[in-house]
């Protein structure tokens, strides 16, 4: 027998409607270079501007570099990243110095830029132990290769902010894919809990390795996931370095404010394949699909915003080049001077006391080492 | 001094660190306002504020990365995970994250962080409520296990394990929370981790255990003297760490040795406490070394307990085939 019908309790349409309409992408430079929204312009020095483009540039250039070093088994692990300057780079660039980055395996650039001297970058990539040691006072943790573990941290790390008065942030990043992770909904949803000081990025590069954005999940946004937290989220134009600063330095207003979290979803593209190690994007991708986002390029925008506004040149973008080209090789140098890892040195840095079998292994080890 | 039972200590050990370093945070779910689930930490968030002592959202991941994230921001995280069952949902932040911040960072960062949990059979709790996983943990190199079998060691350990440096896995036994008291100093003591305890002297067999299989192997123990048998009881009480010293030394007085742990065979550290013998005593050894443990299925249904978790019983049978042999 036929169920009676009911008037619909839930109009399913209209619910989904009502939040995907809440997530309009924020743009503030075209593709050509043009500002498409006056209202949201960050209030950014000539300086600056010219600034956020030299990192642009320079880190476009590292990108090409570790490609082909990996290829000459100069550097090991290494996630491409060109495409996702503006993602990458203007977010730091709208942090403080006291702010901390938890990074994902891709985020090298971030927490280069935010103090990691090139060669630990370098020596990370190689797998070396040297490349973890932080400096002193640069606030960030090594690159997170557990996808989503660096959100549940972020949210410790910006509750510890709150507790001792700071008026930092901690910032961090996944991609789409790790949009679907369980630690991806727990980080957001414990620092709105707590109101702590914390900005998620997700950078939405549209693959996780071959996965399409689509076979992720059936929200039309990843920034109205934020809902689920009860925090606000926010999509930006991922190849626009204006509307990437202008989120973040918001969400850090607000956050060093006492009013919590943000959710911010970039939506860009990585040029290149997944990692140095097999990966062939012609599998997934489109000739059509690359096309399309080549013309997005966010130096390419942002290059035509500065010369039409007398702030970059030819010259000034070759300078940069050079300067990141004699820096990586001195970078090398240097990381190639890092003295071999023994057993001993593994060691010693797994425990602050050593437990009797890492005693008894260190000194035989110790005696392999000498001979 | 004064008469605790082990949950009595095991907050004492908690107020007496939070008193001592403003650094120290306890979290998790429900131990605020609410004392806990077994009330460890009653009355502490009203002593010490909700600032230090504040309740999570229901979320084990969530607790252990919250844990990592106040760590790399200098704090003393005592995070709670209200029954060790619950660990799946967290392994990633206890042996993927907090026990390799340090190696990581090639030495630059460490994670003081004291996860303390409940587990243990003999009180039909639900599923995933009583499983021995200390052997999961046990295997994670960068971190310490600690289990108590009294009020007195747990006090001790529990404060040295919130002063450790390293993460330190801190298991409870819920059947000992109660089961009775014990003379606990007041104020501050330490225990040294990774030390065992001899709760008991004897020359012609070494028990060595850890948890409730602690007051099983004494009870053993006394029914064996009646016997003509005198057994000495080794408490581990750092499962990870083991300490050698005292083992080894006790099995070359005794010759002859059993390990017992509530956890299956497969499971546990019994085998390694045994790899460990027969590398370093073998001249030493009359007798192989046999295991007591539980059989190798799935933690039994709550009317099952019973028939399935290892006791004195067992111990008793499984020595006097060591010291017969």
């Amino acid at each position: 027998m036929a169920s009676k019908t009911q008037n619909a309790q839930v109009d399913a349409k209209k619910v989904l409607e009502v939040v995907e309409d809440q997530f309009t992408t924020l743009q503030i430079l075209n593709e050509e270079g043009e500002v498409v929204n006056e209202a949201a312009m960050p209030n950014l020095s000539d300086e600056q501007l010219q600034e956020l483009m030299r990192r642009m540039v320079y880190t476009r250039i590292l990108d090409q570099r570790s490609i082909s070093l990996n290829r000459q088994g100069r550097l090991g692990f290494y996630a491409p990243t060109a495409g996702q300057e503006a993602s990458q780079l203007a977010s730091q660039f709208a942090l403080e110095k006291e702010d901390f980055i938890l990074p994902g395996y891709r985020d090298v650039p971030p927490i280069v830029w935010h103090g990691l001297p090139l060669y630990q970058a370098f020596l990370w990539s190689r797998g070396h132990f040297e490349g973890g040691q932080i400096p002193d006072g640069v606030n960030i943790a090594i690159p997170q290769i557990i996808i989503g573990a660096q959100y549940v941290q972020t949210a410790g790390v910006a509750l510890g902010f709150k507790k001792r008065g700071v008026k930092a942030v901690a910032l961090t990043y996944t991609g789409d894919g790790g949009t679907s992770q369980g630690d991806f909904y727990e980080g957001m949803n414990f620092a709105g809990a707590y109101k702590a000081p914390a900005i998620f990025i997700a950078q939405n590069n549209r693959f996780a390795i071959s996965t399409p954005v689509e076979k992720q999940t059936a929200a039309k946004t990843l920034a109205q996931k934020a809902v689920a937290a009860g925090i606000p989220g926010i999509q930006v134009d991922g190849m626009d370095p204006l509307a990437v600063y202008a989120a973040v330095r918001e969400a850090r207003e607000r956050a060093v404010n006492g009013e919590g979290p943000t959710f911010i979803e970039t939506l860009t593209y990585r040029y290149g394949p997944h990692t140095m190690a097999g990966d062939d994007p012609t599998r997934y991708r489109t000739a059509e699909l690359d096309n399309e986002w080549e013309k997005k390029d966010p130096l390419v925008r942002f290059r035509k915003f500065l010369e039409k506004k007398g702030l970059w040149n030819e010259e000034k973008e070759n300078e940069v080049i050079e300067q990141a080209k004699e820096d990586i090789k001195e970078a090398l140098k240097k990381a190639d001077a890092a003295p071999k890892q023994k057993v001993t040195d593994l060691i010693s840095i797994t425990n602050t006391d050593l437990p009797y079998n890492l005693e008894e292994q260190y000194e035989i080890y110790k005696a392999k080492e000498s001979k | 001094m004064a008469q605790m039972t082990m949950i009595q200590a095991i907050t004492d050990a908690m107020r007496v660190e939070l008193k001592n370093d403003p650094n120290v945070l306890v979290f998790g779910e429900d131990v605020g306002v609410n004392g806990g689930v077994f009330r460890a930490t009653e009355g502490l968030q009203n002593e010490f504020g909700e600032d230090r002592v504040f309740d999570t959202p229901l979320a084990e991941s969530g607790i252990g990365g919250l844990a990592v994230g106040l760590s790399l921001q200098g704090f003393r995280p005592v995070p709670e995970i209200q029954f060790f069952g619950f660990v799946y949902e967290v392994m990633d932040s206890i042996s993927g994250q907090a026990a390799r911040l340090r190696y990581r960072t090639g030495g630059k960062f460490n994670a003081p962080i004291t996860f303390r949990s409940p587990f243990g059979g003999g009180v039909h709790t639900p599923d995933m409520h009583a499983d021995s996983l200390e052997g999961l943990m046990a295997q994670q190199p960068g971190l310490k296990v600690v289990i108590p079998s009294t009020p007195y060691d747990a006090k001790g350990l529990l404060i040295s394990s919130i002063r450790d440096n390293d993460p330190v896995i801190f298991l409870e036994h819920m059947k000992l929370y109660r089961s009775f008291r014990q003379e606990v100093p007041e104020g501050d003591y330490t225990i040294p981790l990774g030390k065992a305890d001899v709760k008991r002297e004897g020359t012609d067999i070494s028990i060595i255990t850890y948890g409730a299989m602690v007051h099983e192997s004494l009870k053993a123990a006394e029914e064996l003297e009646k016997e003509g048998f005198s057994a000495e009881v080794i408490d581990l009480r750092t499962v990870s760490p083991i300490d050698i010293e005292t083992i080894i030394a006790s099995v070359e007085k005794t010759g002859r040795a059993i390990v017992v742990q509530e956890a299956q065979k497969q499971a546990g550290v019994g085998a390694n406490v045994v790899a460990e013998i027969s590398d370093r005593a073998i001249l030493s050894l009359e007798a192989p070394v046999l295991r007591v443990a539980a059989p190798d299925t799935i933690y039994p249904f709550p009317q099952a307990e019973a028939a399935w978790l290892p006791n004195y019983k067992d111990v008793i049978e499984t020595a006097k085939k060591v010291l017969t042999f």
